[in-house]
C-alpha cells in the first residue's frame, strides 16, 4: 500500500472542501466520523459503576499510578519543589555551556504544548457537570500528577536518542524499547510492544486532543464573540479550519519558523494576560471568595444535584485535570527531552512545575472566575466548554471575550504546532525518517484541523480524550519497570544534593 | 602581577580599535590578553520544540561560525605582531556575560569598543558599554 498514494487521496480531499461546502459540509463530516469516534471513545473508557457512576478504567490507572509514585518517591512532588526552581532559574547551569537547550526553556516549551484549551474550555466543563466541588478534585489530581510528570520526563531525558549530527529525539517510544530492553531480555519485547503502542495512540492524540479539540473549541470561540447563531462564521466551521490548516502547514510543511516562533513569544504573555486577569476578577468579587471556597469544600465531599455524588465530582475534576496536564500520558516527555543535562533526574524536578502551573495555578483560576461570578449553573449545557469560561469573564470585563477569542486562537495554535511535534516523533519511530513520511503525517495533521473545526463538541472531546488517554496504557505500564531506574538516580543526585557536592556557579554568571 | 586584559568584540571590522589599544597596553605591561566574543542568547527565551531538537547542532555551528569568521582573523593579525592573545566565545548577554568572564578569567582590565548609537536609542534598549560600567568589577575602558 502506497503512503504516498493515500497521503494524496487526503491532499485531494481537503482541496475539494470548499466545494462541498455548499452541501452541508459540516454536517457530512459529522456524520461521517461520529459514529466511529464514538466507538474508539467507547472502548477506551470502558468504565466499572462505582456507586451508580461509570467511573473509565483508564482514570483509576491514572491517577492510581501518580498516587503510586507520590508515595513511591516519597512526595518529590513537594521534597524537590523548591530544587526545581533553583535548576529553572539556572544556580546549576554551567556557563561554559551556555546556549544549549536549558531547563527553562524545555519547561516552558511543554508547558506550551500543555496549557491550552483544557486550561480554559476543560475546567468550565467540570464546574458545570461536577459543580465548585470538582475544583477540589481537580487541584489534588494536579498534585499528584507532578509525580507522574517527575517520572516520566526523567526517563524521557536518560534514554532518549543522540544523532551524531547533535540532534536529540526522546520520548515514551525510546525509553520503553531501550529502557525495558535494558532492564531484562525477558522485558525486550515487551518494551518494544508497548513503544509501538504508545506511538500508534501518540499519533491518534496528535489527531484529537491535540489537533480536532483545539480547532473545535477555537471555532467555537470565534463565532461566540463575532454574534453566536447568526454569526456569518456560524455554520462555516470547514473554512475557518481550512485558515487554521493553511497557517499550521505554513509551519510545519513549508518550515517558516517565523510564524511558530512569534506565537512561542505571545503565548506567554497571553498566558499571563489570562491570569493576571482572572485574578483581578476573582478580586474583584472578594466578597465572594469565602462563599467560593466552601462551596469547592463543601461541594468536593457532600454534593448535592451533583449525578453520582461524590464519585461523579471527584470524576469530573480528576478527568478534567488529567486531560488537562497529561500527566502520566507521556507527550511532555517528548519536549522535555531537549533539554541539554548530565542528570536526567533534574529535569524531572523541573517537570514538577508543568502539572503545577498548568493544572494548580491555570486551572483553579478558572474555576474560581467561573464559580465567584455566579455564572456557575448546573443546568446549563455542558458542551458549551469555552463559551461559559468566556461568558464568566464577560461578566466582569465587557471587552474580555475579544482578548479571551484571541488567547484562546493562539493557545489552540501553539498546541496543535507541538502536538503535530510529538505525533511526528512517533510517526518517525513506527515508519522511519523521510521526507515522504514526514509529508504524509503533516497531511493528515491539517486535514483533522478541518475535521476538527467542523464537528459538534460532543463526539470531538469524547474522541480526543480517548486518544490522550490511551497513551496512559502503555506509557504508564512501561514506568513500572523503570521505576528502579528512576530511584537510583534520584537517590545518587539527592544525596549529592543534600551534602552540597553538586556544583553550582556564580550568581552573576547565572542572571544572564 | 600580571595584568590580564580582556578585549570584547563584536565584529572584527568594527573592532579594531579596541583590540590595537588593547594590543599595545598588553605589550607595554606585558599582560595576558583574552579576545572575546559573546553570542546574544538568553536561557529565558520561550522556543518551538523543532527549535529546542536543533539546538545542540545551531550552537556548534555558532560557536564555529565566531571562531572561524571573527576571532580567527583578529588573533592572527595579533600574532604577526608580536602579542598572544587567546580567543573565547560564549552565549549570553553581552555585558553581563562580559563581567562574569573577567570574574572567571581573574582580568584586571576590560576594554571595550563602542558602536556609536544615537543617545534615544541607547536610552530605549541600552549599551553594552553602559550596562558594563555599571556592573563590572574591574576597571572597564571604552574605547571610541
Amino acid at each position: 500500500m502506497s503512503i504516498r498514494k493515500s497521503g494524496l487521496t487526503l491532499l485531494g480531499l481537503l482541496i475539494s472542501m470548499p466545494v462541498l461546502a455548499e452541501q452541508g459540509i459540516d454536517a457530512k463530516i459529522n456524520q461521517a466520523i461520529e459514529p466511529f469516534a464514538n466507538a474508539v471513545a467507547g472502548f477506551i473508557f470502558s468504565s466499572f459503576p462505582v456507586a451508580g457512576v461509570a467511573i473509565p478504567f483508564v482514570l483509576v490507572w491514572l491517577i492510581a499510578g501518580a498516587t503510586f509514585f507520590t508515595f513511591y518517591f516519597r512526595f518529590i512532588n513537594f521534597r524537590a519543589f523548591r530544587h526545581g526552581f533553583q535548576l529553572v532559574r539556572g544556580d546549576y547551569s554551567d556557563p561554559t555551556a551556555a546556549g544549549e537547550v536549558t531547563h527553562f526553556q524545555a519547561l516552558a516549551t511543554a508547558l506550551s504544548g500543555t496549557v491550552g484549551l483544557g486550561n480554559i474550555a476543560g475546567v468550565a466543563v467540570a464546574v458545570s457537570l461536577g459543580g465548585p466541588g470538582a475544583t477540589f478534585w481537580m487541584i489534588l489530581a494536579g498534585l499528584l500528577g507532578m509525580s507522574s510528570k517527575f517520572v516520566e520526563c526523567t526517563l524521557g531525558v536518560k534514554y532518549r536518542n543522540e544523532y551524531p549530527d547533535g540532534s536529540v529525539s526522546g520520548g515514551p517510544m525510546y525509553y520503553l524499547s531501550k529502557g525495558l530492553a535494558a532492564r531484562s531480555d525477558k522485558l525486550k519485547s515487551l518494551g518494544k510492544i508497548l513503544a509501538v503502542m504508545f506511538a500508534v495512540f501518540c499519533i491518534g492524540g496528535s489527531f484529537g486532543g491535540g489537533n480536532m479539540f483545539q480547532a473545535n473549541q477555537s471555532f467555537k470561540q470565534v463565532v461566540a464573540v463575532t454574534g453566536g447563531d447568526v454569526s456569518w462564521l456560524a455554520d462555516k466551521g470547514w473554512l475557518f479550519g481550512l485558515v487554521i490548516a493553511a497557517l499550521v502547514g505554513l509551519v510545519i510543511i513549508g518550515g517558516i519558523q517565523g510564524i511558530a516562533r512569534v506565537t512561542s513569544k505571545i503565548v506567554p504573555f497571553m498566558a499571563v494576560l489570562y491570569v493576571t486577569t482572572g485574578l483581578f476578577i476573582i478580586f474583584s468579587n472578594a466578597s465572594e471568595i469565602p462563599a467560593a471556597f466552601a462551596a469547592i469544600w463543601h461541594g468536593a465531599f457532600s454534593p448535592e444535584g451533583i449525578a453520582g455524588g461524590v464519585v461523579g465530582v471527584l470524576f469530573q475534576g480528576f478527568k478534567r485535570a488529567a486531560f488537562s496536564n497529561e500527566a502520566g500520558v507521556g507527550s511532555a516527555a517528548i519536549a522535555h527531552s531537549a533539554v541539554r543535562t548530565k542528570r536526567p533526574v533534574t529535569e524531572g524536578f523541573v517537570a514538577l512545575y508543568e502539572p503545577f502551573i498548568d493544572t494548580v495555578v491555570v486551572c483553579t483560576i478558572t474555576a474560581l472566575v467561573i464559580i465567584v461570578t455566579g455564572t456557575w449553573d448546573p443546568s446549563v449545557d455542558p458542551s458549551q466548554g469555552v463559551a461559559l469560561t468566556s461568558t464568566a469573564f464577560e461578566s466582569s470585563i465587557s471587552w474580555f471575550p475579544w482578548i479571551l477569542t484571541l488567547a484562546v486562537v493562539l493557545f489552540a495554535f501553539s498546541t496543535m504546532i507541538s502536538w503535530s511535534y510529538y505525533g511526528l516523533k512517533a510517526w518517525t519511530y513506527l515508519f522511519g525518517e523521510s521526507m515522504a513520511t514526514d509529508i504524509v503525517y503533516k497531511i493528515m495533521f491539517l486535514f483533522f484541523v478541518v475535521v476538527g473545526s467542523s464537528m459538534e463538541l460532543g463526539s470531538v472531546i469524547d474522541f480526543s480524550d480517548a486518544m490522550i488517554f490511551a497513551m496512559a496504557f502503555p506509557n504508564m505500564l512501561g514506568i513500572y519497570f523503570l521505576l528502579p531506574v528512576v530511584k537510583k538516580e534520584l537517590n545518587e543526585y539527592w544525596a549529592e544534593y543534600k551534602a552540597g557536592t553538586l556544583q553550582k556557579f556564580g550568581d552573576a554568571a547565572n542572571r544572564t | 602581577m600580571t595584568q590580564v586584559l580582556l578585549v570584547g568584540i563584536d565584529c572584527s571590522d568594527c573592532s579594531h580599535r579596541a583590540v590595537d589599544y588593547a594590543a599595545n597596553w598588553a605589550r607595554i605591561a606585558s599582560a595576558r590578553m583574552y579576545v572575546v566574543h559573546i553570542i546574544e542568547w538568553s536561557p529565558f527565551s520561550f522556543n518551538t520544540p523543532q527549535e529546542n531538537e536543533k539546538r545542540h547542532q545551531r550552537r556548534e555551528a555558532e560557536l564555529a561560525r565566531a571562531h572561524s569568521q571573527i576571532l580567527d582573523p583578529i588573533l592572527a593579525d595579533l600574532k604577526s605582531k608580536g602579542v598572544a592573545a587567546e580567543g573565547v566565545v560564549r552565549h549570553g548577554h553581552p555585558a553581563e556575560t562580559l563581567s562574569a568572564l573577567s570574574a572567571e578569567l581573574n582580568a584586571t582590565n576590560i576594554i571595550i569598543g563602542r558602536k556609536g548609537q544615537s543617545p534615544i536609542k541607547a536610552k530605549l534598549f541600552g549599551s553594552v558599554a553602559s550596562t558594563l560600567v555599571q556592573i563590572s568589577d574591574c576597571p572597564v575602558t571604552v574605547i571610541p
